[in-house]
């Protein structure tokens, strides 16, 4: 059997729920953030950054602010070179503009100073000449013909001529008979569909330390989703050997695919090598909302034909992102997951890309899937209330299985989508009883996941304690799974298990956190790691007793005797194997450098109850139910948490949060007043329902569970204001303003 | 040969063709014959692709084997967040 391939076993650890590792450090302050650290001699960093939307830089003087007093270095992007990969280049160009700045807040100088007030003088200080350029921050706008340019030349080679040159990316997937299939419905519905951008709203806004000495060797403690990443982005951009940069993550108070990209770290870089003192830079919260990574924003038209008992003949969707000011691949993304829930004859999707003057998107839990499948999820419920339909059934007679071949081309293994709608059928929460001014929606959500590259060591102590040492920053509970799974393999209580996430020096490369990945590979390193320790620890046992290696087995958690012709000897168990490892051959560790695919997709249902005051607009969310397809979870606390996690952020998107852009392009409501999310009294407790369908590329049949959840909430309340309001809302956020008006059009 | 999906918006670097068939034994290999047999897929495979194979998902591992009956279906490179 591969190793890879998932086996049925009685898990001891696995599934338990122990205390978490990280818990006591967080509530008592002792955790170490991005800005906790602080280093002899330091400098403090300001950022001085665009207040156009859209410009050319036609000068930058820093005479005057260099002279003041406590500055010590100022960088403009004249004090880095010209990367030749285009990606990377872009990456420069966010971080420090080149010709133009391309949104409001975009970073055009940064000075570092013995104080903060002096850095912030020192900014007031810096000339800064822009010839103001026409702009855009409207998807639909940005595509037409004659919209200002904000990057020209960049569209790839599938993009038709007649666009604006704001177009980047054109993608189409699907199969099947469109014609065919739309001529056999008894209803069609064509609706379209707005969201705006939104924050991934982490607490932590991003912040750096940075040392660079006159040798120029490198170190950088940063918050951050992947610290290879930071390494190899920020070597490139500083023209440095990635083995002289050392990168340490810290801890990280949120990432939901916000932190997987740099804004600050070349900077800060940049700033001590040209001080020759460290540099410490902490981005404002007003600064993360400007100038760090929001989603994208949407128009989308959806069409979907339906027989009269609710099978889905055709169904075609058009997603026109707008991911910012530099390209990016999140449409793809969005028409593959559009349909990916159904199995459809006849389905296409096409994908469009538009530049605008917005911050570059990053990823933001599941990039691009949410809108999209908000918009069919949208157009599904109406149909259900239309042809009178029960929206679970539907979904169950149109929902993919094993065997099916999905809207993006492949064909299903074993899924949990049957499994979850049922579940959810079955919920109590399903069949309450609605009061007036109350609706429920419903929305099944999808995501891909992925496995990718990452490095495990796992060391026995010489008390018989393990230490795994993995390069992965623990964004959702890592640490605590990572532990159990080397506990499970090893036999050996949880509690004698520590994980710690290392520096760039101290382990292999390790992809960045994302793509709900590190439980899934990370997991399957670690058990690599530890049987290649068992192994070892069987070898040493068979020493001690004078027999062959292969004649010794690890079970319980102890080398034994492999059968009767090894001989009569008392198990002998990790402890007592680690207690006599210097003088039986060394230190015994295992290891795994690896690269891992067969993530196993993940989906989920959720419903929710709401009421709609019809006098203000104002929606509470009374009742939330999620249930998910976790394939097999390690640490169900955290599981749920991710469920939980998804849910809440989902009903902010889905209610208030919005990015708000003026006429002239600058953005109208940068921090937590105006830039509304849920916070606690907004919630109801929010229930979960974990599922259990292996993913059998997984040996313990784990899939990613971090990305699922923040795509069906969307729907799930656009669905349930529609019915509790009594007309149907097609744009994100539906704030009360919007409820209310379209309440009182309805008359 | 193996056959690989196309997806719609790559066909006009294969004439239109949904399936296109390569001789290849690995990931990288059908990458490689991609590139040389449909040159207009090269800048895609170059930004990054993915590779399912058999309902697997792969983003590296140029050496995953590929055998002529296996169901091959080209993808963007796989992001997340």
């Amino acid at each position: 059997m591969a190793f890879d391939q998932q086996q049925k076993r009685d898990f001891k650890v696995v599934g338990t729920r122990p205390v978490r590792p990280d818990g006591i450090d967080k509530v008592t302050g002792r955790a170490m953030y991005g800005a906790d650290l602080s280093a002899p001699g330091m400098l403090v960093a300001r950022v001085l950054r665009s207040p156009h939307a859209h410009a050319k830089i036609v000068k930058i003087d820093i005479s005057k602010a260099e002279g003041l007093p406590g500055v010590k270095a100022i960088v403009t992007s004249a004090d880095l070179g010209r990367p030749e990969d285009e990606a990377l280049r872009d990456t420069q160009d966010n971080c420090l503009a080149y010709d133009k700045v391309l949104y409001d807040g975009h970073p055009v100088a940064a000075v570092a100073a013995t104080t903060p007030e002096a850095a912030k003088a020192a900014l007031a200080a810096i000339e800064v000449t822009y010839e103001k350029l026409p702009h855009v921050t409207d998807v639909d706008a940005a595509m037409k013909a004659g919209a200002p340019v904000v990057l020209d030349g960049r569209a790839y080679e599938e993009v038709p001529a007649g666009w604006s040159q704001n177009v980047t990316n054109h993608c189409e997937f699907g199969h099947g008979d469109l014609e065919a299939g739309f001529a056999k419905a008894d209803l069609i519905l064509e609706r379209s569909f707005k969201t705006e951008a939104t924050h991934q709203g982490y607490i932590e806004p991003h912040a750096c330390l940075a040392s660079v000495g006159p040798d120029g060797r490198g170190e950088l403690w940063c918050c951050t989703q992947g610290q290879y990443m930071v390494r190899e982005t920020c070597a490139g951009i500083l023209e440095m050997d990635a083995s002289q940069l050392k990168v340490t993550p810290s801890e990280i108070g949120g990432g939901f695919g916000g932190k997987t990209t740099v804004f600050i770290e070349p900077v800060a870089l940049a700033l001590s090598r040209k001080a020759g003192r460290p540099v410490k830079l902490v981005m404002t919260r007003d600064e993360v909302f400007r100038a760090s990574g929001p989603t994208i924003q949407s128009s989308t038209d959806v069409k979907i034909g339906m027989t009269r008992d609710g099978r889905i003949t055709a169904a075609e969707a058009t997603l026109r992102y707008s991911g910012g000011c530099y390209p990016n691949m999140t449409c793809m993304m969005g028409a593959q997951a559009a349909f990916a829930a159904y199995d459809l004859d006849a389905v296409r999707t096409y994908g469009w890309n538009a530049l605008t003057n917005r911050p570059k998107e990053i990823s933001y839990r599941a990039p691009g899937a949410p809108t999209a499948i908000y918009a069919v999820e949208n157009v599904l419920d109406e149909m259900c209330q239309e042809l009178g339909l029960d929206p679970i059934d539907v979904r169950l007679t149109n929902a993919a299985d094993k065997g099916t071949k999905s809207s993006y081309g492949v064909t299903f293994q074993d899924i949990g989508l049957k499994t979850a709608l049922e579940a959810a059928k079955a919920h109590p929460h399903y069949s309450a009883p609605l009061g007036p001014n109350q609706g429920r929606g419903l929305s099944c959500g999808f995501w891909f996941n992925f496995g990718g590259n990452s490095s495990v060591t796992l060391s026995v102590n010489t008390d018989g304690t393990v230490n795994v040492t993995e390069g992965n920053p623990d964004i959702g509970g890592s640490r605590a799974s990572i532990s159990m799974i080397a506990a499970e393999e090893l036999g050996i209580p949880y509690e004698h298990v520590r994980t710690l996430v290392a520096d760039t020096a101290s382990i292999g490369h390790s992809d960045t956190t994302d793509g709900s990945r590190v439980t899934f590979m990370v997991g399957l390193a670690t058990i690599k790691a530890a049987r290649e320790a068992t192994q070892k620890m069987c070898a040493r046992a068979a020493a001690i007793w004078g027999i062959e290696p292969d004649a010794v087995e690890w079970i319980d958690g102890a080398a034994q005797p492999a059968g009767p012709n090894a001989g009569k000897f008392p198990p002998m168990s990790l402890a007592e194997i680690a207690a006599t490892s210097l003088k039986t051959g060394g230190p015994i560790a295992g290891h795994c450098e690896s690269t891992a695919d067969g993530a196993g997709v993940s989906f989920g249902v959720h419903l929710c109850d709401i009421e709609v005051d019809p006098e203000t607009g104002f929606t509470k969310v009374l009742r939330y139910t999620v249930v998910q397809d976790a394939g097999k979870a390690i640490h169900p606390d955290y599981v749920e948490g991710q469920m939980q996690g998804g849910a809440a952020q989902g009903i902010g998107w889905a209610l208030n949060e919005e990015y708000i852009y003026g006429e002239d392009g600058l953005l109208q409501n940068p921090g937590f007043l105006d830039y509304r999310i849920p916070v606690a009294s907004d919630l109801p407790p929010i229930d979960t329902v974990i599922v259990e369908v292996p993913n059998p590329g997984h040996p313990y049949g784990v899939r990613g569970v971090g990305e699922t959840s923040i795509v069906p909430p969307l729907a799930a309340i656009a669905n349930a204001v529609s019915r509790a309001a009594g007309v149907r809302l097609h744009e994100l956020p539906m704030s009360p303003p919007k409820i209310l008006k379209a309440v009182m059009a309805k008359g | 040969m193996v056959k690989v999906a196309i997806w719609g918006s790559l066909r006009h670097a294969t004439d239109g063709a949904a399936e296109v068939e390569v001789e290849a034994a690995n990931f990288k290999q059908l990458l490689d014959r991609l590139s040389a047999d449909y040159p207009g897929l090269k800048p895609q495979i170059e930004r990054g692709v993915s590779l399912a194979v058999d309902g697997k998902i792969y983003r590296e591992a140029w050496f995953t084997p590929i055998s002529p009956d296996s169901e091959v279906v080209l993808m963007p490179y796989m992001q997340g967040g």
